[in-house]
């Protein structure tokens, strides 16, 4: 006997109600679920809209064109201060000549441009005694107004620029004197203490050297470690034991790798501080894990078919492995080398123990040199208080995420291409 | 969707009209007309991969849960359409239940898989209600005796024959005017299969049950239509006496006495 | 410079050498059916005259710099300690050119002299080694030497090798750890690190000052990590939660293979961005926000790290519970509808319950991510060891303590420094336990429905 024909009209009408809740709820649930996504993909976005925005005028700076007399007696006197002096009041010839107006009229340009007039001239020794037209970098609160970060509207003492500093750029602007060009010095520079002078290449190559060295050890233990734990390994608690402490090494976080490093490579080894080989050893501890992880998942991904039929045809395990299996799995293993290494790429946590969280000035020239790395730099310029800073800090940052994005992609790319299907 | 008309009405149950239905780009079946008579039993048999669940899955429109499967034609429950705009999916499968080939009880207690419907559904305003569906459903389901002292175990501890009565007594629970059962003994023991069997003989007398079987047997046993499929294609549906004894189509003939498939 | 690696080459190159003498030697030999391809003996040449030398090259590269260290210092018999270590660098500095005042020239000459002595010696050595090796290597190359097999084992022996680094880095970890902390122990009782409420490690700067060592007691440290972690999984808990549930059930696939990516950038975003971002971002206009409404939030706030780091590991709650609610039969699923549940019914009272050991293991991951990330916080949450649950105030965490301790030029010694390491040694058994938990569990649920 069927219920439904004793339904009744009430009890009909508050069958329908609750459909409708239940519907409601449906739709809310569904709304929460599109609601995370958009909050976590929305982040994203607003993240990277931000560091972009603030960072894309880090690659270009104001640029002041001084008329330069290149006078051979100041040159062997070794006084391009004095010959920058002249430059300057030259063009602004009532500066007033007080120590206080000279070095106010000095600040329009960049601390370094004295050393940079001394390189052109070693560069180029003919044009001792010629005036010539150069480009040098303004001075940070002059490329901060320039970029139109400072607001002049402000009263004097409240902006890092003055008055007088603001007439002269109208000047110089009106000269054609001033412009915002590539900033070449950014990649080809390191570190500076003036943030219109500082660069990312020390970091650049730092990173390179470490990664170097994290590479060349990392990757041929992990696919060795790999290829052991899947084609050699006898089943036994010595194997047990490596399995569950690589999938626990790999959880480890970073900073206690560096707590090892700064024990056992700095202290007792005796590796140096502040160097990619200290660096580059304790990343490679560190991304063992992934390399291994992920060229085991490779590996077994191949057929076992594969290499019985070579064994089939007389081969011995090692040469089957190694002839067939393994090839196979490359492309696999590679790109879990390449995501390890990325990771690798962008790590700070434990280099700070290890001293390669620096100011260098030089680009390292070798794998004990002095060094810092790219988010290290990212660190420190973000921890600067000159308003010049924050954008170089995003600056980097874009380059960093640049490199990370080409270093994935190429993963991707990798895994697309020779994704088969055996 | 009072339901007045299925005492004493001539009138089908289900009406599938000219049905196909794609997977992507290839098509499982092909153009079907069939009606199903109120309080019957209807068994669906056929070579694997003929397209019997494919189709029995479009009643309750459990294919709507597979991304790429479309489908055409139109079918009516009662004489409305199940895929009307004003028909609710929620309700349609409230009105016609499913058994799956794979017993498939939540990881949950047997009572609560068998009170998970009526829960749902609002059908039990109070514990007691709900006590005594729980109840009657088990007892219908013929497995009150085996699991009354355990109902709060987990139901995947029961045996695979139990959890299938389970799934079943979970299915009737919520008092859907069709039952459609995919391959339900499938997973079983002889012993199993035969108490399925009387349950679904006792069963008819107030359902509507379509059930696909590869065993020939059951589906004399249990049917009293018998609908042939194969390559996506009704071939033959009659009376079931008619289909084992004298059936039209040669193609019919190989399938039941087993020249292929 | 050049003499140091130059030792390498020569390896490399008789290295090269050895396996075409070798397999030349066989070649010539008459015998048809050999233990082994031509190439194997190539390899057992080179072998022979690789590896030995190259040990020889490693242990005295490892030991020549002490030994060095030790005669030139044998001069000053009454220095010791950190002043002997001074004078060593000094002289080191003035050997690599850097020149400070009063280094003793003659030590300098000393060392440069040793150094040389040292490089040439052990370019000696190892030729000499390299060489001895080849020919000893090379008078067993007979046609009867099973090459393979022992080609081959040595290769398995190297492949051991490479997998026991693994073990060999967990068990640096934990003795480095665990001797530091055990120092720390004896200077600072264990109860005080544990329970003590002041943590301020800073060193008195005169030797005379009261309290000349700071205060050891690790519960703010403790405190500020877990007020932090608590934001963060309150940020990441429900958004990873719900748009893995929106992945695995509602979105149709093409739309999941887009956004799943998306959503793990997020993980792979170095953190030091995320912690530039925290600082200079959010945090200002946070306490702008806060000004407006007349809140004071401080400019390292707790909740401007919580928030960042909780959005760093959204990823790692959605992902595996993504995974994991894909994994759930589809039979449970079909189930559930076949009854007439909506989708989020079927989701609430089926999926859930069925993935829920998965995905507390999801969390614990992504709670053992906050717990040991570092750069957000040491950008973005600050060095004030407040106790506090105010998550406008700025507090302090593990990791922002161990950096801070050991960054810069520190005497190793220190308390300061094996606090940290006692910090280092209780963030690495807190992670580990949750992760050996969630791997645990994972497996079990795994297991279920195999
Ligand atoms: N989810 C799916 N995606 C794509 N094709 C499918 C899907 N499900 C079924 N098919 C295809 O549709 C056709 C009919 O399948 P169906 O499952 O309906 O067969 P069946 O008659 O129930 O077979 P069996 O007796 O083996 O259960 C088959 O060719 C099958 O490959
Ligand atoms: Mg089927």
């Amino acid at each position: 006997m069927s219920s439904y024909a004793a339904t009744t009209i009430s009890s009909q009408a508050a069958a329908n109600r609750l459909l409708l809740r239940r519907k409601r709820a449906e739709r809310r649930f569904q709304l929460y679920g599109i609601l995370a996504i958009s909050a976590a993909l929305g982040f994203l976005v607003v993240f990277l809209a931000s560091i972009v925005s603030r960072g894309y005028m880090g690659f270009v700076q104001t640029e002041v064109r001084l008329t330069v007399d290149f006078d051979q007696e100041l040159i062997e006197a070794g006084s391009y201060r004095k010959m920058l002096r002249t430059s300057l009041s030259e063009l602004f010839p009532n500066a007033g000549s007080s120590r206080a107006e000279r070095r106010t009229l000095a600040r329009l340009v960049s601390a370094g441009t004295v050393f940079v007039l001394r390189e052109t001239v070693e560069a180029d020794p003919a044009i001792i005694g010629t005036v010539e037209d150069v480009w040098v970098l303004a001075s940070d609160p002059v490329d901060q107004f320039y970029k139109g970060r400072i607001d002049a509207a402000l009263p004097e003492e409240e902006r890092p620029i003055s008055d007088a500093s603001l007439a002269r750029i109208a000047a110089l602007e009106a000269a054609g004197r001033i412009d915002l060009r590539f900033n070449r010095s950014f990649f080809t520079r390191g570190d500076s203490r003036n943030p219109e002078e500082a660069g990312i290449l020390a970091a650049i190559v730092g990173s390179a050297l470490a990664l170097l060295v994290t590479v060349v050890l990392s990757f041929p233990v992990g696919v060795m470690t790999a290829v052991y734990l899947e084609a050699f390994a006898p089943k036994n608690r010595i194997t047990r034991l490596i399995e569950i402490n690589i999938n626990n090494l790999a959880a480890v976080p970073s900073i206690v790798f560096g707590l090892l490093g700064l024990a056992v490579f700095l202290n007792v080894f005796g590796l140096p501080r502040s160097a990619p080989i200290s660096g580059g050893l304790v990343l490679s501890l560190m991304t063992l894990p992934t390399i291994i992880i992920s060229s085991r998942a490779a590996i077994r991904a191949v057929p076992p078919s594969f290499a019985e039929a070579a064994i089939g045809l007389g081969a011995s395990r090692v040469q089957a492995i190694f002839h067939h299996v393994l090839p196979a799995a490359a492309p696999g293993t590679l790109t879990g080398a390449i995501i390890g290494m990325a990771r690798a790429l962008g790590e700070t946590a434990p280099l700070l123990m290890m001293g390669m969280v620096a100011f260098v000035v030089e680009v390292p020239g070798g794998f004990t040199d002095p060094s810092t790395v790219l988010p290290a730099q990212v660190y420190l310029w973000a921890d600067s208080p000159e308003r010049g800073f924050a954008e170089k800090t995003a600056a980097a940052t874009i380059v960093l995420l640049g490199f990370l994005l080409v270093m994935n992609g190429l993963a991707v790319y990798l895994r697309r291409k020779f994704e088969k299907q055996w | 969707m009072v339901n007045v008309s299925a005492l004493s009405d001539p009138q089908p149950k289900l009406v599938a009209r000219a049905v196909s239905v794609y997977y992507g780009g290839k098509q499982a079946l092909f153009d079907i007309d069939l009606d199903i008579m109120s309080r019957e039993v209807t068994a669906f048999i056929g070579p694997s991969g003929c397209g019997k669940s494919t189709f029995l899955r479009c009643f309750n429109r459990m294919n709507d849960l597979i991304d790429d499967c479309r489908s055409t034609g139109s079918m009516l429950l009662d004489g409305s359409d199940i895929a009307g705009p004003d028909v609710d999916v929620v309700q349609l499968r409230m009105r016609i239940g499913m058994v799956f080939q794979k017993p498939n009880p939540f990881p949950k207690s047997v009572y609560d898989n068998v009170a998970y419907g009526p829960r749902l559904h609002g059908m039990a305003p109070t514990r007691g209600d709900l006590d005594e569906i729980v109840e009657t459903s088990l007892r219908r389901a013929g497995i009150w005796d085996e699991v009354k002292d355990r109902v709060d175990q987990p139901g995947t501890s029961l045996s695979g024959g139990q959890q299938q009565r389970l799934c079943i007594a979970r299915a009737i629970a919520v008092r859907p005017d069709v039952l459609l059962m995919d391959e339900p003994c499938s997973a079983l023991d002889p012993i199993a299969t035969a108490t399925i069997e009387e349950l679904i003989d006792e069963l008819k007398s107030e359902y509507t049950i379509i059930i696909v079987t590869h065993n020939m047997q059951q589906a004399a046993r249990v049917s009293q239509k018998t609908a042939f499929l194969n390559l996506g294609r009704l071939i033959e549906f009659d009376e079931t006496q008619k289909i084992f004894t004298n059936p039209s189509e040669p193609s019919t003939q190989d399938y039941i006495t087993g020249r292929f498939g | 410079m050049l003499l140091s690696y130059l030792p390498l080459l020569i390896i490399a190159l008789f290295g090269a050498g050895a396996f075409y003498a070798s397999r030349a030697r066989i070649s010539a030999a008459p015998q048809r059916s050999l233990p082994g391809l031509p190439g194997h003996y190539g390899w057992y040449g080179t072998l022979w005259t690789v590896v030995p030398a190259t040990l020889v090259y490693a242990a005295w590269t490892i030991i020549d710099d002490q030994v060095i260290r030790n005669v030139v210092l044998s001069d000053f018999p009454d220095l010791s300690g950190a002043a002997a270590t001074l004078l060593y660098v000094s002289i080191e500095n003035a050997a690599a050119g850097v020149m400070t005042d009063d280094v003793p020239m003659a030590s300098v000459e000393l060392l440069l002299h040793l150094e040389n002595l040292s490089a040439a010696a052990r370019f000696a050595l190892v030729t000499a080694v390299s060489v001895l090796g080849f020919f000893w290597g090379w008078r067993r190359i007979r046609p009867e030497l099973t090459a393979r097999d022992r080609v081959e084992t040595a290769l398995l022996v190297a492949l051991f090798i490479a997998s026991i680094i693994a073990i060999l880095t967990t068990v640096g970890i934990v003795l480095s750890l665990v001797v530091e902390t055990f120092r720390f122990f004896q200077l600072v009782s264990p109860f005080e690190f544990f329970f003590g409420l002041e943590w301020s490690p800073q060193i008195a700067l005169r030797e005379d000052q009261v309290a000349a060592s700071g205060a050891f007691g690790a519960v703010p440290v403790f405190a500020g990590t877990l007020l932090i972690t608590v934001i963060a999984m309150l940020v990441a808990g429900p958004i990873g939660l719900m748009s893995a549930i929106y992945l695995a059930e509602y979105a149709h696939p093409r739309v999941r293979a887009v956004i799943k990516p998306l959503l793990e950038i997020l993980a792979g975003i170095p953190t030091v961005v995320y912690g530039f971002f925290a600082a200079l971002v959010l945090a200002p206009s946070m306490r702008n926000l806060g000004v407006d409404l007349g809140l004071t939030i401080s400019s390292e706030s707790a909740l401007a790290a919580g928030l960042i780091m909780g959005i760093m590991i959204i990823p790692f709650v959605s992902s595996l519970s993504d995974d994991i609610m894909t994994a759930v039969p589809m039979s449970l699923r079909e189930g559930s509808y076949g009854l007439g549940a909506t989708a989020s019914e079927t989701i609430k009272r089926v999926i859930l319950p069925a993935a829920t050991p998965g995905i507390v293991g999801g969390f614990m991951l992504a709670i053992s991510r906050a717990i040991g990330e570092t750069m957000i916080v040491v950008m973005a949450a600050g060095l004030a060891a407040n106790l506090t649950a105010n998550p406008f105030e700025a507090v302090t965490t593990v990791t922002v303590q161990i950096a801070t301790l050991l960054v810069g030029d520190h005497e190793f010694d220190s308390e300061k420094t094996m606090a940290a390491f006692a910090l280092g040694l209780t963030l690495f058994i807190v992670t580990l336990a949750l992760n050996v938990a969630a791997l645990r569990v994972v497996q079990k649920y795994s297991e279920r429905y195999e």
